[in-house]
């Protein structure tokens, strides 16, 4: 290793391979976290745009009432798949398969995470799971129709695709699990010398608080899941209430999971909010501590709160005013992170770039998600909201509003760093523009029409909702607009783009101490960490271009 | 070694392997087995309480004369599988193959008791969707599709403890296990050892309602 | 962190495993026996000693880094917190 590391560190990981092969072999046969994560990131950007079609479908479905391109069954089955994509494919893998790959073991210091080889695996095992959920739609059968919650009875009745469906959600979560192993036995063992638990970036605590619950709830869903594959195929009573079972049992091992999942996909993206706040306020972070312990508080209360999407099931009163209870402590956690995250910008010195604006949306967004979410925690005001357009549009502004757009501020906040290159900034700039105007005008009616009873997974709907309808459905236009033109400017940058410096933005973590692209092994040598993770005053010794 | 310099001696030189890391990855996996038994033991203790009378009724037609066989090779098992590791530890190479074989063996043996405890059953037509079993009260139904779930599971884990376990037997007779480098087995042992956990607490509620 | 790895003498594998044999022995015989309601707790408690056995025996947990054990009683507490919460649904119905 010792002559050929000077040679090896001045060529980017495009350039040089962990395995002997060249071209495409050495991309899917690698083990390094570099390339994992940006095979994830292609394959996730993919099911999202899927995702975000099926969406501009369904509202195109809803512009009139009755009729407008498609049959009921055919509306069944294409929002059970936005949610099966959107959830399984995008969002849950999103942040922690794509930037946590990369940038988790650079931020501690290490050359690649604990396991390399259990990490491609993750990966392949991710495609296996899209293969299959993929192959479900074709099936005879049709397509699987039952939401994506999948409830009994109706799922072990309906003679669409389920088992399959189910099956390919399966194989994710299993996806998910290997790459939650290896991200805590990667932060608890390679960290560099010198970094404590309390000198770790907070895109590394978010992420490893992730991970755990990734190891414990997902085998939850895991069982529901094998359950109902039984059940179907065999008869067996589980969950069947005609057999006995208790569907209201089915819903809880299903969101003894679920719910826990929506912090799989919200801790992360709070992780690299507390990345980029500081780089563009150019100061520390207000109140470390607080933020990193919130991450594990949200983390574990997360587990405590999942029958609040029960409340009208059929549960005992005892369990839904504990629940509900349970719910508002959960709220507080995240309320010191937004709390710290606007202290650490006031008497910042602002830098208003692209990652900075879309963090910006985020937090009005998530706030708007956020407070919502109290509605929906409260039993009383739960009752009239249940399964309409307010919940709809209550999630969509949490994981779109909120995960959404960090994921899009994590890629215009990494991009030069991963590719080398930096993108069309004032560009960038519109596109947070219009996808703000997008998405409030196809969700914040959906507040409204909620309120006023338009139910959630209807395919028809009584005239008095149709203007706004009509504005959801434009609204949907302009979004996806805003997020194709989005890949358009990126996918321009790639190969077009100038080339971007190793610290565009003044970052202080580790990844900005190394070239763009980061060579293979990332450092040419380990690090000795020293100073606290969002140190400026040492931006200024290293004189940085920015 | 500290923690600081195991890290740097493991990220420069790749052939150091992390035990310790090694060991941790194995039981992250094995907290989600624990988790996943774990949802069919909820299903089974929410069945239970709703259904105590039938599920006792249910109980008695279960063999507890193998379920006790089954239990008592599954925690030999389980010694063996220690004493295979011990073993190698203290190079003790033959002594380590010989306990890792009858591990297996044993495990073989259980699935063969497992064989004839359901061929026992199916002929006294208590299966999924059999006529017999669908005319049982419905706390008799849920018990029984618990039972063959709940022990279908555990011996689909038991079979690919036997693979495992083989692999591994493979691996101290071509000697890339030895008293220096016996980690696979270790956590292989673990993976084995919770077969028998899960199994401690599906006797008694199988088996022992009275 | 290599420290001297802890070697468990044979005959402590033995002593336990006659251990969970004697345990076993115990609960079925008590199984025999009418407690009513309590035959499930004392089942479920013996069935908890030989897993303690187990784990802190032939897993090595009683020897190993500290850390295992609070990843072990971290995730056993979730579990149990999962029964205590789903079963206040299923007690007051």
């Amino acid at each position: 290793m010792a002559n050929g590391t000077i040679a090896l560190s001045e060529k980017n990981f495009y350039e040089v391979s962990t395995n002997k092969y060249s071209g495409i072999l050495s991309w899917l046969l690698t083990t390094d976290h570099k390339r994992i994560g940006l095979m994830y990131l292609v394959s996730i950007m993919f099911f999202f745009l899927v995702g975000v079609i099926l969406g501009v479908l369904m509202r195109l479905e809803l512009l009139t009432p009755g009729r407008t391109i498609m049959s009921a069954q055919e509306y069944n089955s294409l929002f059970t798949l936005h949610g099966v994509i959107m959830i399984f494919l995008f969002i849950i893998p999103g942040i922690p398969a794509a930037f946590g790959n990369f940038f988790l073991p650079i931020q501690i210091g290490a050359r690649d995470v604990a396991f390399p080889r259990l990490n491609l695996l993750s990966y392949y095992v991710y495609v296996v799971g899209a293969i299959l959920a993929l192959t479900s739609l074709f099936l005879p059968g049709g397509p699987i129709d039952t939401g994506w919650t999948f409830y009994i009875p109706y799922s072990v009745r309906t003679t669409s695709n389920v088992s399959l469906a189910i099956f390919a959600a399966f194989v994710l979560g299993f996806s998910s699990i290997l790459t939650g192993i290896n991200f805590v036995t990667t932060v608890h063992r390679l960290r560099a010398p010198g970094m404590t638990f309390f000198k770790m970036p907070l895109f590394v605590w978010a992420t490893y608080a992730t991970a755990w619950i990734q190891i414990i709830a997902t085998p939850v869903v895991g069982i529901t899941i094998l359950l109902v594959i039984i059940e179907r195929a065999f008869g067996v009573g589980i969950f069947d209430p005609a057999l006995g079972g208790d569907p209201i049992l089915y819903q809880h091992l299903f969101w003894i999971y679920s719910h826990p999942a929506v912090y799989i996909m919200i801790l992360p993206a709070m992780g690299v909010v507390s990345e980029i706040i500081p780089t563009f306020a150019r100061r520390t972070i207000f109140g470390y501590k607080a933020i990193a312990m919130s991450s594990l508080a949200i983390a574990f209360i997360g587990y405590l709160v999942w029958a609040h999407h029960m409340f009208t099931s059929g549960m005992s009163d005892t369990a839904r005013w504990i629940f509900s209870l349970l719910t508002f402590l959960v709220a507080v956690p995240s309320g010191v992170k937004v709390f710290n995250w606007v202290a650490t910008l006031y008497k910042g010195s602002i830098d208003p770039q692209p990652p900075l604006l879309w963090v910006m949306t985020f937090i009005f967004l998530f706030s708007i998600g956020g407070l919502t979410g109290l509605v929906l925690g409260s039993l009383a005001t739960d009752i009239h909201v249940h399964d309409t357009y307010f919940v709809v549009a209550h999630f969509h502004y949490v994981m779109f509003g909120g995960t959404g757009t960090i994921f899009f501020a994590a890629i215009h906040y990494w991009f030069p760093k991963m590719f080398g290159r930096m993108y069309n900034k004032k560009l960038a700039k519109i596109t947070i523009i219009f996808f703000f105007i997008g998405f409030n005008m196809l969700y914040f009616t959906k507040f409204i029409m909620g309120y006023m009873g338009m139910p959630r997974r209807y395919y028809d709907y009584l005239p008095q909702f149709a203007g706004l309808q009509k504005i959801s459905t434009v609204g949907s236009w302009i979004l996806a607009s805003s997020i194709f033109f989005m890949f358009g400017y990126l996918i321009y940058a790639l190969f077009k783009g100038p080339k971007a410096s190793a610290n565009p933005w003044g970052g202080v973590t580790l990844e900005w101490q190394i070239p763009s692209p980061p060579p293979l092994e990332n450092f040419k040598e380990i690090p000795t960490i020293t100073h606290e993770p969002y140190d400026f005053s040492q931006l200024k010794e290293n004189n940085n271009e920015s | 070694m500290n923690h600081d310099e195991n890290v740097i001696a493991m990220t420069q030189h790749h052939a150091h392997v992390d035990k310790v890391g090694a060991k941790m990855g194995m039981w992250l996996f094995l907290f989600t087995e624990v988790l996943l038994f774990g949802g069919m033991f909820l299903v089974y203790a929410v069945y239970r309480y709703q259904y105590s009378e039938q599920f006792h009724i249910a109980a008695m037609e279960l063999n507890t004369t193998i379920g006790t066989i089954n239990t008592i090779i599954l925690l030999t098992s389980s010694l063996t599988m220690a004493l295979s590791i011990a073993y190698i530890e203290r190079n003790k190479k033959s002594l380590s193959i010989l306990f890792l074989s009858l591990t297996i063996l044993l495990a073989l043996i259980f699935l063969v008791n497992k064989y004839f405890e359901w061929s026992a059953k199916f002929e006294h037509g208590i299966y999924p969707r059999s006529e017999e079993l669908l005319n049982r009260p419905s706390g008799q139904i849920l018990f029984f599709g618990l039972y063959y779930v709940m022990t279908g599971l555990h011996g689909l884990h038991v079979v690919i403890g036997i693979i495992v376990l083989s692999f591994m037997l493979v691996f101290l007779l071509k000697n890339k296990i030895t008293s220096e480098n016996y980690n696979k087995l270790e956590n292989s042992g673990l993976y084995w050892h919770l077969v028998d956990l899960i199994w401690i607490f599906l006797f008694p509620l199988f088996y022992l309602i009275q | 962190m290599d420290k001297q790895h802890h070697k468990i003498e044979i005959s402590t594998y033995i002593i336990v495993w006659l251990s969970l044999l004697a345990f076993t022995s115990i609960t079925v015989t008590i199984a025999g026996i009418s407690l009513g309601k309590y035959t499930l707790l004392i089942a479920l408690s013996i069935a908890a000693i030989k897993s303690a056995l187990v784990i802190n025996i032939f897993m090595h947990i009683k020897f190993d880094e500290p850390i295992f054990k609070a990843f072990l009683a971290l995730s056993g507490a979730t579990l149990i917190i999962i029964f205590v919460l789903t079963f206040f649904d299923i007690i007051y119905r």
